[in-house]
């Protein structure tokens, strides 16, 4: 009995293969852009552990030294000899390529590669030539080295790691260490780190890496994208699953008039579900990787340009995404299913079956109960809320929320338009649209989150670059910044350019800790520069006057945050030595806090830390002719120059890519939110007959009727753009101003795109209309004899 | 000692392919090998032999503290040379180990330091003599008074070690033979230090006396390729006389001694002519390994039976033994050391 029960139920998809292609293809296109993202999310994510695991960063602390310089061999192995467990570490460039060197013998557990990959040789790798460990593409674009070239795929990204010796060799380094790894466990008898190496400062381990934290804002972006499509392609799902049960009432009846047992037949139909679920969980995910390998070349080097986080831009299938993958696509299933399933368990055996009782059921007082329930929690969590947690509920409760209010909102103003109407064609017209909202309600939801989120992913994105490029305005004041190698090199920079530009600023800074949070205090020179470029967030009348004599400091937003610092509280520089908080500035992407004091307190604090860094100031023209002459007589080396229009070139370059993906993914979920509307169209189409053929009869030709559908879904389209824009602005006011406060310590101003909007609202215009496009041209084709069908027998 | 542990030793290259114990058992191609007629030349031989494989300088302390409890201690360097030659900087291929432990009768501290030749971070020199790995030393005007030192994450020791006898050759003036097919290795030890330091434990510094025990060996290739581990004694009995013996065990087992009377005359003892056998296992490590022994020596009346101090004396080491203190109670009363390689799991 149980394949003849199988056979009647796959029987209805035979009938109406649309239906079925509706199902699978809701849910495919859903899995598709939630797994692509995620792949991508997942290759970044990977690509930073194997850093993170390559270089101990993180993990271990550091010793570096003062002045930023680079580390005397001697004083690696004079604190070996002090009783201090640390390992040392250079890195440089070798082309493209970043080599790391590492000593095996004294690296900490778990750095390198050897001893995580199987065969490695250390004799190999110490000896002779040696071994240079790194993935396939950063092997491929190193240089003739005459080392031995070992494929190591857990290797970071665009990293070559290899012996000390060897890397010191290659970089033409010999006796200079960049860092000195510290060991957890340390020996009980050991001499202070002042007395061995006083020109070297210890920092703790930051439990976590840098570049992982900043990347997770970006990151944070692409998962709301996913998680929103998923959505999209759930309420796809659920409308055709709720249709596809709906129409099958009276074959279940029948069914179970013939004998079959209900446990057996919502057994098969689960069943039946699963598999439909698994195929197109399996096409969403073979999607999801054609969408994800398009999109992660602009991705990878996204975060390349915007971060400098090696991510590589091949994508590896990875069996926790694709798993992840399927199983979201069963459990989406799931939820769609459950309720119908339950409400087709609960149906008395001779019910009649309703034909429209599924469209009908959705409305009601229920729904706008829930609908403002949900609004509520979001705008409490809003007002209330602490950590991520609630950031993110906020979002969820504000998307499910603004989702189930469209159809009850959508009532209202289509009840004005009727009571608004003058003649019968417009009455019919508007009462029309009401009676067909249920049918509609859940594509024109998925129109609605799509085109909430991407108001929200591109003003968030917009929002992201206005906010960078000033940034960058701000702090790249001077047209050209100077590394120098050493103290000597410095001063010749200063000699040399001194006389020709407008003014030399040094840039001094120490890492310490203040407060308890690791930081940064930086000395400026009081100079015009920071006076005409720098924004505060808050700050005291007259704050640079103070700062300049020495009254007070100024902090980034993150330290403000994190430490609680705000104007008026004294910070502790060094012992003994507090000043007051009189300028809060806004320090985007930096993980660790900052403090700023005027030049001479610095000195005064810090006598040992010499300038190495300068920003030059000088008309824009000047830069090449001083590039020029640092180089010749200063011997200062072109990559340790930056010009300011270079760095602001790369950033825009940067934030181009980051548009083509929004942009790709924005078109993506129009996409999928327009193909929804076209099969509920399509599916209503068919229901709708016996309420067109009266009217039809009554003298409107097919023609006007299938024009009446097309201004209908440009009305529906345009009203539901309406509910979406402020969805969706309430969406990215989230994202900005408490999910990434929550999360990485800052907030991003909120910056209003009208342009981009109505660009938004013009392509869901389009979609709407591509989808009632067929649809209504079906309308303008059906045959009278169909028409006149519908008054010889009730359907 | 004799076959002293070698460890380390290229530990992952040759653990691939290695033959005998830590890879002890490969053959020496290419290195310096041991000759007969060799006679060592001192202070020169205290330093290193960087064209042979491997080399140790191994001591190990019996101790008392002032309540009575007694103390082991060790200080181990190893070196070993991936191959034949020194050189400077990061580029050279000597390696060394640094292994440094002290046993209570029931806690066992170990640490291990890992270190590249060339650079000055470990090393020996002959004269003045100084043996170091990081701040780990044994160094002193000439090798009859030296200073030793090291530390740990949860111990560290300080003492000072003075020679009372002469330096004492194994086998055949220092050539002392490792296998019936004729394995051997350069051999010489100075088992006559009194010592006097501080030890520093969890539960605070204690002052300690007592005497110690230090092996030089050097070869190329000190085990036959069938030998898998060994059992290696140094007893010091109360009389003042001392026993070295030691147990290759391999296809056939190979034992060699050396007794040394209280005044350092040294007699070596042919295979057979010492033996050893377990008494009694102890789990430790995952491994069953022998902790107490009956030992005889039947040219000089020896049967005793040697009993660690501290049975858990197991070295969580990059290459894993057992070393601790031993001691000796029948025919001889006495103290001593043990070491155990090759109890695999």
């Amino acid at each position: 009995m149980t394949g003849t029960i199988f056979a009647a139920l796959l029987g209805h998809w035979r009938r109406n293969p649309l239906q079925l292609i509706t199902l699978l293809a809701g849910l495919a296109l859903g899995t598709a852009l939630w797994s692509g993202v995620q792949a991508i999310n997942a290759e970044a994510r990977a690509s930073y552990d194997a850093a993170a695991a390559t270089l101990g960063e993180g993990n271990y602390a550091q010793i570096t030294a003062r002045d930023g310089g680079v580390i005397a061999q001697d004083t690696y192995v004079a604190l070996r000899r002090a009783g201090w467990i640390v390992s040392p570490v250079i890195e440089g460039g070798l082309g493209s390529v970043r080599v790391v060197g590492i000593d095996p013998l004294t690296a900490p557990g778990g750095v390198g590669p050897i001893g995580t990959t199987e065969g490695a040789d250390l004799g190999a790798f110490l000896a002779g030539t040696g071994q240079i460990f790194g993935r396939a593409e950063t092997l491929a674009a190193l240089p003739d080295t005459g080392a031995q070239e070992v494929l190591a795929p857990d290797v970071a990204p665009n990293t070559a790691i290899m012996d000390i010796g060897v890397a010191q060799r290659l970089l033409g380094r010999a006796g200079q260490i960049d860092r000195l790894l510290v060991a957890t466990a340390q020996p009980l008898t050991q001499a202070a780190l002042a007395d061995v190496a006083p020109g070297l400062a210890m920092a703790a381990p930051q439990g976590g890496s840098d570049v992982a934290r900043l990347t997770d804002s970006f990151h944070l972006n692409l998962t709301a994208f996913g998680l929103l499509s998923f959505a999209v392609g759930l309420f796809i799902v659920h409308g055709a699953i709720g249709l596809a049960f709906e129409q099958r009432r009276p074959m279940v009846r029948t069914l179970r008039a013939l004998g079959a047992p209900l446990g057996r037949l919502i057994g098969l139909m689960a069943v039946e579900l699963a598999v439909l679920a698994f195929v197109a969980g399996t096409i969403g995910v073979a999607l999801g990787y054609v969408v994800a390998a398009a999109l992660l070349p602009d991705v990878a080097a996204t975060l390349r340009g915007l971060y400098g986080a090696d991510v590589s831009g091949q994508l590896a299938l990875r069996p926790a995404w694709w798993l992840s993958g399927l199983a979201i696509a069963m459990g989406g299933t799931a939820v769609a299913a459950s309720g119908a399933l339950w409400s087709l368990a609960r149906m008395p055996l001779l019910a009649s079956a309703q034909p429209r009782a599924w469209a009908m059921a959705r409305q009601g007082a229920g729904q706008v109960v829930l609908a403002a329930g949900l609004l509520a929690v979001a705008g409490g969590l809003a007002i209330w809320g602490h950590g991520l947690l609630a950031g993110f509920g906020m979002l969820g409760a504000l998307l499910i929320g603004g989702a189930l209010a469209l159809p009850p909102l959508l009532a209202v103003v289509l009840r004005i338009g009727q009571a608004q109407a003058r003649g019968p064609v417009a009455q019919w017209f508007w009462a029309d649209t009401r009676q067909q909202v249920p049918g509609l309600s859940l594509a024109l939801m998925a129109l609605l989150l799509a085109m909430a989120a991407n108001v929200g992913v591109s003003t968030m994105v917009s929002s992201f670059r206005l906010t960078f490029t000033g940034f960058l305005d701000q702090r790249l004041a001077s047209e050209l910044y100077v590394r120098a190698a050493d103290t000597a090199q410095a001063e010749e920079v200063v000699a040399l350019a001194g006389p020709v530009v407008d003014a030399v600023l040094p840039i001094l800074s120490v890492d310490r800790k203040i407060a308890g949070f690791p930081a940064e205090i930086y000395g400026a020179r009081d100079h015009a520069t920071y006076r005409d470029n720098w924004l505060f967030l808050r700050s005291v009348p007259g704050v640079w006057d103070a700062l300049a004599r020495g009254e007070g400091v100024l902090v980034n937003e993150q330290l403000f945050r994190r430490a609680g610092l705000d104007l008026g509280t004294a910070v502790t520089l060094a012992p003994g030595v507090a000043l007051p908080v009189v300028g809060i500035y806004g320090d985007y992407g930096n993980p660790v806090g900052q403090v700023i004091v005027t030049e001479a307190v610095f000195r005064a604090q810090f006598p040992d830390v010499v300038a190495l860094r300068f920003g030059l100031r000088m008309a824009a023209g000047k830069v090449d002719a001083v590039r020029t002459v640092l180089r010749d007589q200063a011997g200062v080396a072109e990559a340790a120059m930056v010009d300011q229009a270079a760095i602001k070139a790369v950033s825009l370059a940067v934030f181009e890519r980051t548009f083509t993906v929004t942009t790709a993914l924005n078109i993506l979920t129009l996409a999928v939110a327009g193909f929804a509307i076209l099969m509920s169209l399509l599916t209503l189409a068919a229901m709708r007959l016996p309420q067109l053929a009266p009217v039809w009869a009554l003298g409107l030709t097919r023609g006007r009727l299938a024009g009446l559908d097309m201004v209908r879904a440009v009305v529906l389209a345009t009203l539901t753009g309406a509910v979406a824009l402020p969805l969706g602005l309430a969406l990215a006011w989230a994202l900005l101003a408490v999910v990434n406060v929550e999360a990485f310590g800052w907030r991003l101003p909120m910056y209003l795109f009208p342009l981009d909007y109505l660009r938004l609202g013009a392509l869901a215009l389009l979609a709407a209309v591509l989808a009632a496009l067929w649809p209504a041209w079906q309308l303008s084709r059906t045959p009278p004899a169909q028409l006149l069908g519908v008054f010889r027998h009730e359907r | 000692m004799n076959v002293r542990v070698l460890i380390l030793l290229l530990w992952l290259p040759l653990q691939a392919a290695a033959q005998g114990f830590a890879g002890l058992g490969t053959d020496g191609a290419g290195f310096a090998q041991t000759d007969p007629d060799t006679r060592l030349q001192f202070p020169a031989d205290h330093g290193a032999h960087p064209d042979f494989r491997i080399e140790w300088w191994y001591l190990t302390a019996n101790l008392t503290g002032p309540d009575g409890t007694p103390y082991g201690l060790q200080w181990t360097l190893f070196r070993s040379a991936l191959a034949p030659r020194d050189g400077q900087g990061w580029e050279t291929p000597q390696l060394w180990m640094g292994h440094a432990a002290v046993t209570t009768p029931d806690a066992h501290f170990v640490t291990e330091r890992l270190a590249r030749g060339g650079i000055g971070q470990a090393g020996v020199q002959a004269a003045p003599f100084a043996a170091w790995i990081d701040e780990w030393v044994m160094q002193g005007a000439d090798f009859d008074a030296l200073r030793l030192r090291a530390a740990g994450p949860d111990f560290a020791y300080d003492v000072g070690l003075t020679a009372v006898g002469p330096l004492v050759l194994h086998g055949q003036q220092g050539y002392s033979v490792k296998s019936a097919a004729g394995q051997a290795s350069h051999y010489y030890s100075q088992p006559f230090y009194q010592v006097a330091g501080t030890l520093t434990l969890p539960t605070g510094d204690v002052a300690v006396t007592g005497t110690a025990w230090l092996d030089r060996e050097w070869s190329s290739q000190p085990l036959a390729a069938d030998q898998t581990g060994w059992d290696w004694f140094s007893l010091s009995f109360d009389s003042g006389d001392k026993l070295m013996g030691f147990v290759l065990r391999g296809d056939t087992n190979y034992t060699a001694a050396t007794w040394i009377a209280a005044d350092g005359a040294a007699t070596a003892l042919p295979d057979g002519a010492f033996t050893a056998t377990p008494l009694a296992d102890h789990r430790v490590a995952g491994r069953t390994v022998p902790v107490e022994w009956q030992v005889t020596l039947p040219e000089q009346g020896v049967d005793v039976t040697v009993r660690a101090i501290n049975p858990d004396a197991w070295m969580a080491t990059s290459v894993p033994y057992w070393e601790g203190p031993v001691t000796i109670a029948g025919s001889h009363a006495g103290v001593g050391y043990l070491e155990m390689t090759g109890y695999d799991q």
